[in-house]
């Protein structure tokens, strides 16, 4: 990656494109104003790719944004420093209307969330066109074929037909593709790469990673990109910044800071990042016993419309699906988004409608009424992905963690008070935290007070829904080691629903692949990670980024057809798949010609 | 009812803070002085009032007959029957404080109630609920409060009854909007994940996050309950002559606006300073309530 043509021209031109100098940013608090960044220098060569990486909070996305002058107003603001740009253009402090003719022909940019990014009233054509004709790139006849040239570039299929779509019409990757077509319509300087792939599945980010290098070849683009990937940076940066609450740690070409880093905090970044092959290995459970058996399970949700509201279709969410987790195991489901992993998680918790069996602790949920299953509850509670967003802002941390012993009518007075207390101590808080509110709590410590409201029930299983995928690496290792710890000493089993693979290898015992409501492929860690058979698994497990710079990923292969839907009208049903056993509880699904179909992309 | 979950625990240091915390908004203190002194002038209107309210003064018409503007014997001026305005306003207070803050309190209850209910359980129960919403809205407010108000005789009560029946709708649209958003929040499907029964989540995880609609559209819906009350009692469905309300006496008044403009622009002045004084106190008190504001003004 760092060899590859993108840095050839750096010799040729030693003058920066853009110079950064002693930049300092403040933000407005109630306690007054506050450094974000402060006194960050750096220069960016002609068609290098410079990475800012760091955790959140460490100022890299408001430097980005005080590039683009697009900072918010009036809470934050460039309080010092300079930003030139080659030709000595002061973008500190410039005014708007100067500051608009520098976005999209000088510098432009990309965001995390190409859905947010684009408008979702006009078509993608339109909003290409209106980028051409605002800055004057061509005339309004020549606008459509440019913009149709623009989305070819991005190796868009279809081109044409992409134009009059609108962006809920296509995928996520797609939409990606269009904001950088749209980023490079005025054929820029500078691209800003804000988390461009943080939101995508790991194959569709692999997809958009080779899309920016090869552009970045074809049109000499200096990239500047911002991540908190380390796989990422590893892939894309010929040099790295390092920052930390503001300030740049460590600056250093891609290779030697991987190989040596100066700084100690670049060294536990490193260390803290998951590395898939790397993990330790497993005390092996007890699999005679079960504590949930799902058989048959699928969900399916009822798409209403016409005058009189009948069903006219169904989403075949999970189809078929059966799993067994044994007490102190961790089975983890894997897949691309939408792909029914945490619709299984709702199921299991009495979330959704489900047909099937479910039995938690030798208990059947099936037919429960609301009643009948508080019990049950008791068994198996669940930790979301954004703690943030699963704490109520409005009571304390404290009154949250009793609740489900209230609800119950576990405890109460002073029992409950030391319950709780309890439990926060048991997940590495102290029960000073209690009287406070959510907001006051980082997001690490948020789910470390999730985990303790789900583990006020002492139940026997934990479902885990992308619960460190919102945490920065160094927060996601330690509430990895908590989840981990509380296997050891409470016996908990944990069906782990991840997309990340490399974090995935460190926690389960055995691996379940779904793709298109189906388990396509299940076994121990060993089997499915060490020895993937399937080729959507194979496909999976090639896209993770590794950081590792020397380590070259093959580019992945590109997809074929637009990937089949999980909805089918009524009376059509998905064809279910068929689950062979290769040796040793290693089970793989047998290629049919439906699924021969959705995969055909995927085969190498 | 906004803080009803939490003040059924009489002694909630929460509250008490947060009240102390109220009083420092300089804001909020003013405001809630003006509405003090305007409950002190329902209550002692009797010897607040210089003249008899509903005396038609011979004194208090020029010789053309023309009301008379504020003077040293009266002190806002005369109406044109030649009563004092001073003494019809201080006693109009009662009628409008008890329109303002009963037939908006109805409103908002009932609004809330039946927006929370759909929008929580949604369903048939909601679709019904909405449906009959839509119903009351297609409906014109002021047709169905005069329908109303000629079925009753009407009286002060009745009059804050049927506006209430008539406000309550746009409340419930609100909040039945905003509960279909909060019902589907992650915080939420883990109370559901937990067992816990829907008065529960809905008492304790919802209710609190409509704090700031409520008081938003609960403190901004009594200007115009005030001042459909005087539109009511203009057609002579609503307070009945000559018991004076705010409202009533901008429409008594409103062909001398052009020679006589106190007439109309104090009353309203009146009306102006009790929906504005509920506003603000209803920010202030929106504020202290959301920990996530705490500690600043």
């Amino acid at each position: 990656m760092t060899g590859q043509g993108a840095i050839s021209g750096r010799g040729a031109d030693p003058r920066p494109v853009l110079s950064v100098a002693g930049l300092t940013i403040q933000v407005a608090t109630p306690t007054g104003a506050q450094s974000v960044v402060e006194d960050l220098s750096f220069d960016l060569m002609r068609g290098e790719t410079l990475c800012l990486a760091g955790e959140s909070g460490s100022g890299k996305s408001m430097t980005a944004l005080a590039i683009m002058g697009l900072l918010p107003q009036p809470m934050a603001r460039v309080a010092g420093g300079s930003i030139r740009l080659a030709d000595g253009t002061e973008l500190a402090g410039l005014s708007e209307a100067a500051f608009r003719k520098v976005r999209a022909k000088r510098i432009s940019m990309i965001f995390q969330e190409p859905m947010t990014s684009l408008n979702p009233v006009m078509t993608i054509g339109r909003q290409l066109t209106e980028v051409l004709l605002e800055h004057g790139e061509c005339t309004a006849s020549e606008a459509p074929g440019r913009a149709l040239a623009l989305l070819r570039d991005v190796r868009i299929t279809d081109a044409e037909r992409r134009l009059k779509q609108y962006p809920h019409e296509l995928s996520g990757g797609m939409r990606q593709r269009v904001m950088i077509a749209m980023a490079l319509a005025c054929n820029p300087e500078i691209l800003i790469a804000d988390e461009p792939t943080t939101a995508l599945d790991v194959t569709v980010q692999a997809e958009v990673l080779d899309l920016i290098r090869a552009l970045q070849r074809e049109h000499g683009t200096t990239v500047l990109m911002i991540t908190h990937d380390m796989g990422v940076v590893a892939e894309m940066a010929d040099r790295v910044i390092v920052m930390r609450d503001g300030r740049q740690v460590e600056s250093a070409e891609v290779g030697p800071l991987f190989a040596a880093p100066d700084t100690d905090y670049a060294r536990r970044l490193l260390a803290a990042v998951p590395r898939l092959g790397q993990a330790p290995p497993r005390p092996v459970p007890d699999r005679t016993q079960a504590v949930v058996v799902a058989d048959d399970l699928s969900v399916r949700f009822d798409l209403r419309g016409g005058i009189v509201n009948r069903v006219q279709a169904r989403v075949h969410a999970v189809e078929g699906v059966s799993f067994r987790i044994a007490p102190g195991e961790t089975l983890a489901l894997v897949g691309e988004s939408g792909c029914g992993k945490s619709t299984i998680g709702k199921a299991l918790l009495g979330l959704v409608d489900w047909t099937g069996s479910i039995r938690v602790a030798g208990q059947q949920m099936r037919g429960l009424s609301p009643a009948g299953l508080k019990p049950v509850r008791r068994n198996i509670q669940m930790v979301f992905q954004d703690p943030g967003a699963s704490l109520d802002a409005r009571m304390t941390v404290g009154q949250q963690v009793a609740e489900p012993l209230v609800v119950h009518g576990l405890a109460s007075g002073s029992e409950l008070t030391d319950r709780v207390a309890a439990l926060f101590g048991r997940v590495g808080l102290t029960p000073d935290h209690m009287a406070r509110f959510p907001h006051e709590f980082s997001g690490g410590q948020r789910q470390r007070i999730c985990i303790a409201r789900a583990l006020a029930l002492r139940p026997k299983v934990i479902v885990a829904d992308e619960a460190v995928s919102a945490l920065d690496v160094s927060v996601q290792a330690q509430v990895l080691d908590l989840m981990r710890e509380l296997q050891q000493d409470e016996g908990l089993a944990y069906l782990f629903i991840s997309h990340d693979m490399a974090v995935v290898e460190q926690v389960a015992d055995r691996v379940s692949v779904m793709n298109l409501g189906q388990i396509i492929e299940t076994g121990s860690r060993e089997q499915v990670l060490g020895n993937p058979q399937h080729a959507f698994t194979r496909r999976l497990l090639a896209a993770v980024p590794v950081p590792d710079p020397t380590y070259h990923r093959p580019p992945v292969p590109p997809r074929g057809a637009a990937p089949v839907s999980p909805v089918w009208p009524i009376g059509q049903e998905p064809r279910r798949v068929h689950l062979a056993d290769i040796g040793g509880g290693h089970r793989v699904a047998e290629d049919d010609p439906q699924l021969e179909l959705a995969h055909r992309g995927y085969a190498s | 009812m906004v803080s009803k979950a939490s003040k059924a625990k009489a002694p909630n240091p929460r509250i008490t803070a947060g009240l102390k915390d109220l009083f420092r908004r300089p804001r909020a203190l003013l405001a809630a002085g003006v509405l003090l002194m305007m409950v002190f002038a329902a209550v002692a209107a009797p010897l607040i009032m210089p003249y008899d309210p509903n005396a038609q003064m011979f004194e208090g018409l020029s010789l053309e007959g023309a009301p008379l503007p504020p003077s040293a014997q009266f002190w806002l001026g005369t109406d044109l029957l030649g009563r004092d305005l001073f003494s019809r306003l201080v006693l109009g207070t009662r009628t409008s404080l008890i329109i303002g803050v009963v037939a908006n309190g109805i409103a908002v209850f009932v609004g809330a109630a039946v927006g929370i209910t759909a929008g929580y359980f949604g369903g048939w129960i909601g679709g019904i609920l909405m449906r009959f919403t839509d119903l009351m809205m297609a409906f014109p407010a002021l047709l169905l409060a005069i329908v109303l108000a000629a079925i009753f005789k009407p009286s002060l009560l009745i009059v804050a009854l049927v506006i209430a029946m008539v406000n309550w709708v746009q409340m419930a649209r609100v909040i039945y909007t905003e509960t279909r958003a909060l019902a589907q929040r992650e915080f939420i499907e883990v109370q559901r994940a937990m067992g816990s029964g829907p008065l529960r989540i809905i008492g304790r995880h919802i209710l609190p996050h409509l704090v700031y609609s409520i008081i938003v559209f609960g403190t901004l819906g009594i200007s115009t309950t005030v001042l459909l009350e005087a539109t009511l009692s203009y057609l002579g469905v609503g307070v009945q002559p000559p018991t004076p309300s705010w409202g009533n006496i901008i429409f008594e008044n409103q062909t001398y606006f052009a020679t006589a403009p106190w007439l109309v622009f104090l009353p309203g002045l009146a009306i102006l300073l009790l929906a504005l004084s509920f506003n603000l106190l209803g920010d202030a008190l929106r504020d202290t309530l959301d920990p996530r504001l705490k500690g600043r003004h």
